[in-house]
């Protein structure tokens, strides 16, 4: 009986999310993870890649999720492509999921074929201790913006991506990744700082460091973009480094050294 | 079908040479240009600039007039709405999703609700089906209309401008009788609509079907054949059939490159198989081939948007399921089951199976594609919105390389963007 007073007050603390949800919850189709209906190209994947497949889903009805070892991501995603059966030449998303409570992040494909009309979502775990997967963007271009976004968003560094800098946020945005669960809906830092921080930006920042490189092969006077960012403090005192030439151009050629 | 039915006529245009194309003129004579240092300059457009179609920033790295290299920058309408998201209850993302597109907010409205309806296994009445497929198509017609008056005001012709919004008013004011709002609809909720369709919204719908082809008319009689309009726009920012499918274009942008893909066909929703209607298909993937397949797929829409009236069936417009669709004023205050459903929906929320969905429509710009994320809570774990013009701006940077500055603003006006959904 002590059992069961303890379970009904457990219960309790779940207020009406233990009472009654699971009766009023949608049925839906929800996750099939049994009796999964047969996919072409996941027969094909087992038995071209063996065991880096891990485990097939089968979502809201009618999308099928495949489960693969991130380590061989790339090499699996290119034979999707390429592959004459399989013809996976759309790459609609790229994008993750964070299930909170550390949890591993998703990474998701979501590949469309156009001649085949055929869907797969192609997805790797990634633990929070190791966010790096291989990029894509050698096999689809668009798969750029999308992978600067989900690092943006998530943290996720891509390996060989061309060009992985933040894409939403501003490049010296210091409060981490927005979309992970363990990010305040409301950021980190509070209003008046936040303010303080915008205000003491440089312009510098605004331009890629690419740009800022065209900049200096010009000749024209420029300060070392690291200088100011992110350092509101040194930012906001008067006579910093741009006032003075001898100073800028040492400050450039401490970038090159580093 | 090919829809460039247009050759451009050398003999009465002195500008052009015998091949059709633009003679350029020097502006040194040949063999006494001056030496240049080959000097690129930096130059910054936006992210305050009325042809950029938002709060966009490009920096264009030029020699001379020519883009050498351009870097988009976005990101400064972000508002986080995914993040937003994780903290609503399914019904209350609806407002979110229309300020992403706000040129074409009951596509988003719709495209939302029925990535959760299908996560949820709800299956959405006849009427219901019909009303949606109306509106979708209704504000494909308002996009395009938008993209075409201020493509051609960054081209420099004016007239359509005004044309074009003097019909997107009529729009506006459908908008306005169905859902009391112009552009933030929020039209949809899970399981049905906000509201059955106000009296005299059809006759209002039939009279714009018959009257907007004279307007079109118009249009294509203006910039079609126009020496500007196809001097400017014909091979002009141009992408093969197979890059673009690399770069995951979609909709009329792909479709301007040859590729006939179009969810409505592809990946039937909403009965769209049953509608009879042609994907408007061009072949050079240029920024003309996109006008005229734009123009076409409105005329497209016309003949949707008829056959919706036809059909239109008589019934409920909202599922009959009290755990999704709040019950009337008169129930709630008058029946006590229908008070406790009424508090349940509300304070609750409505519980998802745990799970994801992923629902991909034909927007105005491209595939919209909605996923879902639920762990079997009142609340997404996760919204993503694939955003096509997000996909579409990522390209720019590819199809401006090599011409000139002020191709750029045709390029980009060609695309078809809207700033608050890149930046969502």
């Amino acid at each position: 009986m002590a059992n069961d007073n303890d379970t009904k007050f457990e219960e309790s603390l779940k207020g009406l999310a233990g009472t009654d949800r699971a009766k009023r919850a949608m049925p839906g189709p929800g996750v099939q993870t049994q009796d999964v209906e047969e996919h072409v190209s996941v027969t094909a994947l087992r038995e071209q890649f063996g065991d880096a497949v891990l485990r097939h889903e089968q979502h809201a009805g009618d999308e099928h999720v495949v489960f693969v070892k991130p380590e061989r991501l790339r090499e699996i995603v290119a034979w999707l492509k390429d592959e004459a059966s399989q013809r996976y030449d759309l790459l609609k998303d790229v994008t993750c999921v964070d299930y909170g409570g550390g949890r591993p992040i998703q990474v998701l494909y979501e590949l469309w074929s156009i001649p085949n009309r055929r869907q797969l979502r192609v997805k790797v775990e990634l633990p929070l201790d190791g966010l790096e997967v291989d990029s894509v963007t050698p096999l689809f271009a668009t798969a750029n913006w999308h992978e600067r976004e989900a690092y943006d968003m998530f943290g996720v560094t891509f390996r060989g991506h061309p060009d992985l800098r933040r894409i939403l946020m501003p490049e010296n945005y210091q409060e981490g990744h927005p979309l992970r669960k363990d990010f305040p809906l409301r950021g980190r830092f509070s209003r008046a700082e936040q303010t303080r921080r915008a205000l003491a930006l440089d312009m510098e920042d605004y331009y890629t460091p690419a740009e800022l490189e065209l900049r200096k092969r010009k000749g024209e006077a420029t300060a070392e973009p690291g200088a100011q960012r992110s350092l509101p403090e040194t930012a906001g005192q008067p006579g910093g480094a741009r006032s003075v030439p001898g100073e800028e151009a040492q400050a450039g050629g401490g970038e090159d050294e580093a | 079908m090919s829809t460039r039915t247009v050759e451009y006529s050398v003999s009465s245009n002195p500008e052009m040479g015998m091949d059709g194309r633009p003679v350029a003129s020097p502006v040194f004579p040949v063999g006494m240009e001056p030496e240049f240092q080959g000097e690129h300059m930096l130059i910054n457009i936006g992210p305050q600039h009325p042809a950029t179609h938002g709060v966009l920033r490009l920096v264009l790295e030029l020699d001379g007039e020519t883009v050498v290299k351009c870097t988009p920058h976005i990101g400064y309408l972000h508002s986080s709405f995914e993040k937003l998201g994780e903290y609503r209850g399914w019904n209350q993302i609806i407002p979110l999703t229309d300020r992403m597109d706000y040129l074409a907010p009951l596509i988003y409205n719709v495209a939302y609700a029925a990535a959760v309806e299908k996560l949820m296994g709800v299956e959405i009445t006849e009427r219901c089906k019909v009303v949606r497929v109306m509106l979708m198509e209704l504000d494909r017609i308002f996009s395009h209309l938008i993209w075409i008056g201020t493509t051609a005001i960054d081209i420099g012709a004016f007239t359509v401008f005004l044309w074009t919004f003097e019909e997107r008013e009529r729009i506006y004011n459908l908008h306005e009788a169905l859902t009391g709002a112009r552009i933030t609809t929020s039209a949809t909720r899970i399981g049905g609509m906000m509201a059955d369709l106000p009296p005299g919204f059809t006759e209002a719908v039939q009279h714009f079907v018959d009257t907007l082809p004279k307007t079109l008319d118009e249009v294509e009689a203006l910039l079609t054949n126009n020496n500007l309009w196809v001097g400017r726009n014909q091979d002009i920012a141009v992408i093969g059939a197979e890059d673009a499918v690399n770069c995951g274009l979609t909709g009329p942008n792909l479709r301007a490159s040859g590729v006939p893909y179009d969810v409505r066909k592809d990946r039937p929703y909403y009965d769209y198989d049953t509608y009879d209607f042609d994907v408007p298909v061009a072949e050079h993937g240029d920024c003309y081939d996109r006008y005229l397949v734009r123009m076409e797929e409105m005329r497209q829409s016309l003949r949707i948007l008829q056959q919706t009236l036809d059909r239109l069936p008589d019934g409920p417009i909202n599922v009959d399921d009290p755990r999704l669709i709040l019950p009337s004023k008169t129930d709630c205050m008058s029946d006590m089951e229908s008070m406790i459903h009424h508090f349940k929906v509300v304070m609750e929320g409505i519980p998802a199976p745990a799970g994801e969905s992923w629902f991909s429509v034909e927007s105005s710009k491209g595939e919209l594609g909605m996923y879902v994320v639920s762990d079997g809570g009142s609340k997404p774990v996760r919204w993503r919105v694939r955003g096509p013009s997000f996909v579409n701006i990522s390209t720019l940077a590819k199809l401006v390389e090599g011409h000139l500055v002020a191709d750029v603003i045709a390029a980009n006006a060609s695309l078809d963007i809207v700033l608050g959904e890149i930046d969502r």
